[in-house]
């Protein structure tokens, strides 16, 4: 009785098996095509996760729990000025949020203006930004040489400045620039500290050269609000945990509408923004390249699974004496049509796997080649074999179904 | 065994219709062996599909072993056929591209299981030991034949059916197949049902049955040995 129900599951692999080993290069060629989709959709989902994972990791290299406030109106809803654009931000707000909103650790209020910069027979024009001295830690910046300024170089507005490594290496070249005088606007300062590069996109801090905030107040004129507050175009702040993100922008958002008497029905008029929201948003838009991606490597498994319908069309075509003879012997229509089924579910199968080896191999090589990196998960291998198995399901079906109502005297008449 | 009453069978040919048997009665008893003799044209093959449960008849009745079988459904039509029923045809009707080993494990593949044994036991019977492994291009026309008698016999069916099984065979090998067919007839009473165009064949047979014009002409009774 167990052999009985064991061979039940044995003859028709061992029938299929047969089928595709009796006819191999017209297996290899079925097998091709969705070796080559399966393959397409491993490569670009891995060249597509990869870069999200890329842009992911940088994000957090610029310290995954910093939050920062700018000036100006939200982005959200309607046109508006941009961001930044408008004097509301203070010092007393920062200190006021320093000392008021808790699961903080350091609030850094920064301004910034634009001045050109002269060493040597270099120069370059640049954003100047100032800072306090917290700033590099809530930004996650590290030194790299000399040092960053201290409190007490802050608190006498001293003329140090601290530069980014690609500014550095403009300006000074090979040379050590720590210690060295450089113009900046009308100011002579001394160059204190390189950062170290960080790379990343745009608003890098390698382009960056920072100022104690109170320096670059003495040197450019200084905007104040209506009630007499300083005022500075960014406040940034560190969480001291990644999910507290959010409970801390509530608070800042409650502290700031009191602070700047917005009514009820008022716009905030500044704007928050916690790198986890940047992630998110830059996580969507990869994560939409990625879906395109396998989209476009989807068609060419579609194209491929029409390649095994139309083989298999042809295959059962070939096979219908064959097929006359299996139902003069006592084959019912499900022992035909469940034979060209596990036949072109099993060609597919061994493409899926195929194209997920070969996959794998490409997108090793383009990761070596260090054009992309990129990542294969278990979830890509698994949706790419069930999705060929599927198709092989799906386009065997109507051949099969076409071989198992064959009427047996026509099919053991044909040639 | 096979008790056939009034059979007819029409296929319709555009808006015309084709009618090939015009009310056969056949009884066919348990270990007989007969032969279907008649000029082309004349319906013998389409009695023998009938008869193999490959086809439905139009009207009347069939009993196979005493069942009605002529109203079954397609795929109890397939049981009948895998349980009961050992084809050979003249065209021998192997899978080409399998060895004759592989040929007669299909015979049982829809007849409860391949067993590896019995299909070697089979090849043994109609004397094909030594060519289990080749394939049917590679063999005589006899050979395949054989190959042919082992895959209908390998299921111990009650009734083989055999059409013009020498048709295709020079004498020398028509003369093998037949005394194969004859010994498991007389060996194992195997109803034998088959036809043929050579007198000198249906002398080995119990019974001749003539057809012409779809109906049942005359009835020849030989006594053997």
């Amino acid at each position: 009785m167990n052999k009985n129900n064991w061979k039940k599951w044995l003859d028709p692999l061992s029938t299929a098996w047969v089928g595709i080993v009796s006819h191999k290069l017209r297996s290899f060629l079925t097998m091709l095509g969705i070796v080559i989709g399966v393959g397409a959709v491993i490569t670009l989902m891995s060249v597509g996760k990869g870069s999200t994972a890329q842009i992911l990791s940088n994000i957090q290299s610029m310290g995954a729990n910093l939050v920062t406030i700018r000036g100006g109106a939200s982005t959200f809803g309607g046109v508006r000025g941009a961001m930044g654009g408008s004097n509301t931000l203070t010092m007393e707000d920062a200190e006021a949020i320093a000392q008021q909103v808790s699961n903080i650790f350091a609030v850094a209020p920064s301004s910034s203006s634009n001045l050109q910069l002269v060493a040597n027979d270099e120069n370059t024009n640049s954003q100047v930004t100032g800072v306090t001295t917290d700033y590099p830690s809530v930004n996650n910046l590290k030194v790299a040489s000399g040092s960053f300024f201290s409190d007490e170089e802050y608190q006498r507005g001293a003329n140090v400045v601290v530069l980014g490594s690609t500014v550095a290496e403009t300006l000074f070249g090979e040379t050590s620039p720590v210690g060295q005088k450089m113009r900046m606007g009308s100011m002579i300062v001394t160059v204190i500290g390189v950062l170290e590069s960080k790379g990343g996109m745009m608003n890098s801090s390698d382009d960056a050269v920072f100022i104690p905030l109170t320096t670059l107040h003495q040197a450019v004129a200084q905007t104040r609000t209506a009630q007499g507050e300083t005022v500075v175009s960014s406040i940034s702040l560190t969480v001291t945990e990644e999910n507290k993100a959010d409970q801390v922008k509530e608070e800042i958002t409650s502290l700031l509408r009191t602070r700047h008497r917005l009514g009820a029905s008022a716009d905030d008029d500044f704007n928050i923004q916690s790198m986890s929201d940047i992630v998110k948003t830059l996580s969507e838009a990869s994560g939409t390249m990625t879906l395109l991606l396998g989209a476009i490597a989807g068609i060419s498994l579609l194209v491929g699974g029409i390649g095994v319908m139309n083989i298999m069309l042809v295959s059962v075509l070939e096979r219908t004496r064959e097929i006359g003879i299996r139902k003069a012997l006592g084959a019912k229509e499900r022992d035909i049509w469940s034979q060209f089924l596990i036949e072109a579910a099993f060609l597919t199968l061994a493409g899926g796997i195929i194209g997920i080896i070969g996959g794998w191999g490409v997108s090793w090589l383009i990761d070596k080649m260090g054009v992309v990196s990129t990542v294969i998960t278990s979830d890509i291998v698994i949706l790419a074999v069930s999705v060929s198995v599927a198709i092989g399901l799906f386009f065997g079906f109507y051949p099969a179904w076409n071989a198992s109502r064959l009427n047996p005297i026509e099919a053991l008449r044909s040639e | 065994m096979i008790q056939m009453e009034n059979i007819t069978k029409v296929y319709p040919m555009g808006k015309q219709e084709l009618v090939v048997l015009k009310g056969i009665n056949l009884d066919i008893k348990q270990g007989e062996l007969v032969a279907i003799m008649g000029p082309s044209g004349s319906g013998k093959s389409t009695v023998l599909n009938l008869v193999g449960c490959l086809d439905k008849p139009t009207s009347g009745n069939y009993y196979l072993e005493g069942k009605e079988v002529s109203r079954l459904s397609s795929t109890e039509l397939a049981e009948v056929r895998a349980q009961k029923i050992g084809f050979v045809f003249q065209q021998f009707n192997l899978l080409p591209r399998v060895s004759a080993l592989a040929n007669v494990e299909m015979g049982m593949r829809y007849a409860g299981g391949i067993d590896h044994d019995k299909a070697l036991e089979a090849l043994k019977r109609v004397g094909l030991s030594d060519r289990v492994n080749h394939r049917p291009t590679e063999m005589s026309g006899g050979e395949q034949q054989r190959v042919a008698i082992a895959r209908a016999l390998v299921k111990n069916p009650p009734l083989i059916l055999a059409d013009e099984p020498t048709g295709n065979l020079d004498s020398r090998s028509g003369k093998e197949v037949i005394s194969i067919l004859t010994s498991l007839h007389a060996e194992q009473g195997i109803t034998l049902v088959m036809i043929t165009h050579d007198a000198n064949i249906a002398k080995y047979c119990q019974r001749t049955i003539y057809i012409r014009d779809g109906q049942v002409v005359s009835e020849e009774t030989y006594e053997q040995e």
